[in-house]
């Protein structure tokens, strides 16, 4: 198993979000994490990355067999944990090329490999930037300054091509896409998928996982996950909604 | 007179110098009153008001006539020891002092046609017409300057004169409460061009006092730029400034880089005289512990169609602070003017301090000047970004500062000074 959430309970400022969510990972999986506004799905998204400011009061992660609350954000990624945020940060003056070599050299380090050549860095980043049809002028500016909300998403998944993690986490990298543009981030992300590695796709919308089929659809509702089905759950949310499911189980709306 | 006695307890023995002083009788007389008459400045006085220098004025200075440390460091072995202090892979000429005084075993003057350089103390042309412009009334440390002087560095660029490689200048301080106060004099004569860097370091110091002016002339369509580049010991107080006076259709540059000292202030005084000016001073300060560092930068636009921008920024970390204070004056008739500028900051710890007051002072109507400050945190967002792609914390606050002060460094146009400034600052960054 690559990754084994147990009834994992996160609070922010006080505010219980996370209420004992469960979750489990193989290597070739993708699943999609559906549920309405507000329900944690970005909590969940961060905590895995190693956001500091949430409180964990409770459960574990496993992390190909490695305690992952107890590592640091950077060695998670090392690890081959990877976050395409929601909102990607502009970073003026820090060249995407830069940081990205930087990255892929820290990496390596950690893992006792050499660093990658000026060489083999150009032509990776030609392979990859290909994957995500992004435009080469974008790789050498200032890490997303001035980028759309689309070159943003693509940008992610380009970082996530160059960085090749086991577990990519994205959140909501189709909202704000149009047609095209998801259509090229999906196939970017099925080219990546392996029987190695495994996606979390969080998404409000269907119309991704036409493109990128998911293995499960987990419903995340006030903190926990309620409901667990097949591709074709995401359709019926979509056509329903959440609230039979809150009755369903029974919930208060 | 054998001793100088100002306030209550700084005293500098004259009678063991033997060395000859490099400003005239007349104005060496007048300093000696001035120095006799008036305190140090207190944060009440305007333009110190937040900077103390109550432990300038509670150290018993000397000054090394005869100097045991700058001996300890002639020869072979102290030509290794300077080596750390050349920027690498610069050529032209290195030109040394050490506590004040022209070290010839340190230096190589490469010669350049229209090129003249030598130190002060074995001059007699330049000599003439030297402090001429550097006010000492109610100056203490001007007037202290003028008295003690005994050294300096006279570099002269004949008119038409394009100088092709950089000339490096190397202060270093030494000793224990060591005095130190050069009065240079650079003059670029019209339609020449030239480059200098000023190295200020430390050899093995504790508390010293370097009390530099630098007097500087750029002729009409010349070109100087300089670079400042200040890495002395933590125990270092430095008052450091430059007069500069600016001819028709020249221009200045310098930029100033604050990586060293505990307490330095830097006084960069621009008259601009002559039409068609452009006029840049930059800077850049990383500072921690309880460093304390103040640029204090007038300009001085007496006539009409000129340019000055202004850009400084910082990082402060620990208890240090920073002041910024930059005065623009636009005079009655000096029209068209365009006069920017801009201090930025990053406040590392809750404790560092920034004290930003740019200020302009126009008394003509057809002008565009802006100022601003910015005082802002690290950007934890960011840090958290680029730690999520695998990059350790300490990388990535390198990233992001050396990011903010990119704009800065790179105004260093001399590419190895760039690099050389671009470690610098990468190391001085405490992790
Ligand atoms: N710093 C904070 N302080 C207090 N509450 C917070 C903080 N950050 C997030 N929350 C709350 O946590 C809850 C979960 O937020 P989260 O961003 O995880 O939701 P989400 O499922 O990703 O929603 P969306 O679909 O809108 O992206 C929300 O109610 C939000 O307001
Ligand atoms: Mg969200």
């Amino acid at each position: 198993m690559m990754l084994k959430i147990k009834n994992l309970h996160v609070s922010i400022d006080g505010k219980e979000i996370l209420k004992g969510l469960n979750l489990e990972i193989n290597p070739g999986e993708v699943h999609a994490i559906m549920g309405p506004n507000g329900a944690g799905k970005s909590t969940l998204a961060s905590v895995l990355a190693g956001r500091e400011e949430y409180e964990i009061s409770d459960g574990t992660v496993d992390f190909d067999g490695k305690d992952l609350l107890e590592l640091s954000t950077e060695d998670r990624a090392r690890e081959g944990l990877f976050l395409a945020f929601q909102y990607p940060i502009e970073i003026p003056g820090v060249s995407n090329i830069q940081f990205l070599r930087t990255a892929l050299n820290e990496i390596r380090e950690y893992r006792g490999q050499e660093q990658i050549s000026a060489k083999d860095f150009m032509a990776l980043v030609r392979e990859k930037s290909k994957i995500v049809e992004l435009d080469s002028k974008l790789a050498s500016r200032s890490v997303n300054e001035g980028f759309s909300g689309g070159e943003k998403k693509r940008n992610e998944i380009f970082q996530m091509a160059m960085i090749d993690p086991k577990l990519a986490i994205l959140d909501e990298t189709d909202s704000g896409l149009d047609i095209d543009a998801l259509r090229i981030v999906a196939n970017g992300v099925n080219k990546l998928k392996s029987k190695e590695n495994a996606t979390i796709v969080i998404t409000h919308y269907q119309r991704l996982l036409d493109y990128i089929i998911p293995d499960f659809v987990h419903v995340l509702y006030n903190g926990k996950i309620v409901k667990t089905g097949p591709k074709e759950l995401a359709l019926e949310l979509e056509e329903r909604g959440y609230d039979w499911i809150k009755e369903e189980l029974g919930m208060e709306n | 007179m054998s001793k100088l006695n100002v306030g209550e307890t700084y005293e500098i023995d004259i009678n063991n110098s033997n060395q000859a002083f490099i400003l005239s009788a007349e104005l060496r007389s007048k300093a000696a009153q001035i120095i006799a008459s008036t305190d140090f400045p207190t944060t009440k006085t305007e333009a110190w008001k937040y900077t103390r220098v109550t432990k300038i004025k509670n150290t018993k200075f000397k000054i090394l006539a005869d100097f045991p440390l700058w001996r300890g460091i002639k020869g072979e072995e102290s030509s290794n020891q300077i080596d750390k202090f050349l920027i690498p892979n610069l050529s032209g000429s290195v030109i040394v002092f050490v506590n004040g005084l022209f070290s010839s075993e340190l230096s190589t003057i490469e010669a350049e046609n229209g090129l003249e350089i030598l130190p002060l103390n074995q001059d007699n042309t330049f000599k003439k017409d030297l402090g001429k412009l550097i006010p000492l009334e109610n100056e203490i440390f001007y007037s202290l300057n003028t008295f003690y002087a005994q050294d300096g560095i006279a570099i002269r660029i004949a008119k038409n004169t394009q100088l092709k490689q950089t000339i490096q200048l190397i202060f270093i301080s030494s000793g224990e409460n060591t005095y130190i106060g050069n009065r240079n004099v650079i003059r670029c004569e019209d339609f020449s061009k030239a480059h200098i860097t000023m190295n200020y370091v430390s050899l093995d110091n504790e508390l010293a006092f370097n009390n530099t002016i630098t007097e500087i002339s750029v002729g009409s369509n010349a070109h100087l730029s300089v670079d400042k580049i200040q890495q002395e010991s933590e125990s270092m107080n430095s008052i450091i400034s430059e007069f500069v006076q600016q001819e028709k259709d020249s221009t200045f540059s310098i930029n100033t880089f604050t990586l060293g000292g505990d307490l330095v202030r830097n006084n960069l005084n621009i008259d601009v005289n002559g039409q068609n000016c452009e006029t840049y001073l930059s800077g850049a300060y990383i500072l921690k512990s309880k460093q304390h560092v103040d640029n204090h930068t007038i300009v001085d636009h007496k006539v009409a169609y000129c340019e000055s921008n202004e850009l400084y920024k910082g990082v402060i970390d620990d208890q240090a602070t920073a002041v910024f204070n930059g005065k623009v004056f636009v005079r009655k008739d000096a029209q068209k003017i365009n006069a920017f500028q801009s201090n930025g900051n990053i406040l590392l710890s809750n404790t560092a301090t920034i004290n930003s007051k740019p200020e302009l002072e126009i008394y003509a109507d057809d002008v565009k000047c802006s100022h601003g400050s910015t005082t802002g945190q690290l950007d934890e967002e960011a840090i958290f970004y680029l730690k999520s792609r695998g990059i350790s914390y300490k990388t990535a606050k390198k990233m992001i500062v050396g990011a903010f002060l990119e704009d800065v460094i790179k105004r260093v146009s001399n590419e190895h000074v760039q690099l050389y400034v671009n470690s610098l600052t990468n190391n001085s960054l405490k992790v």
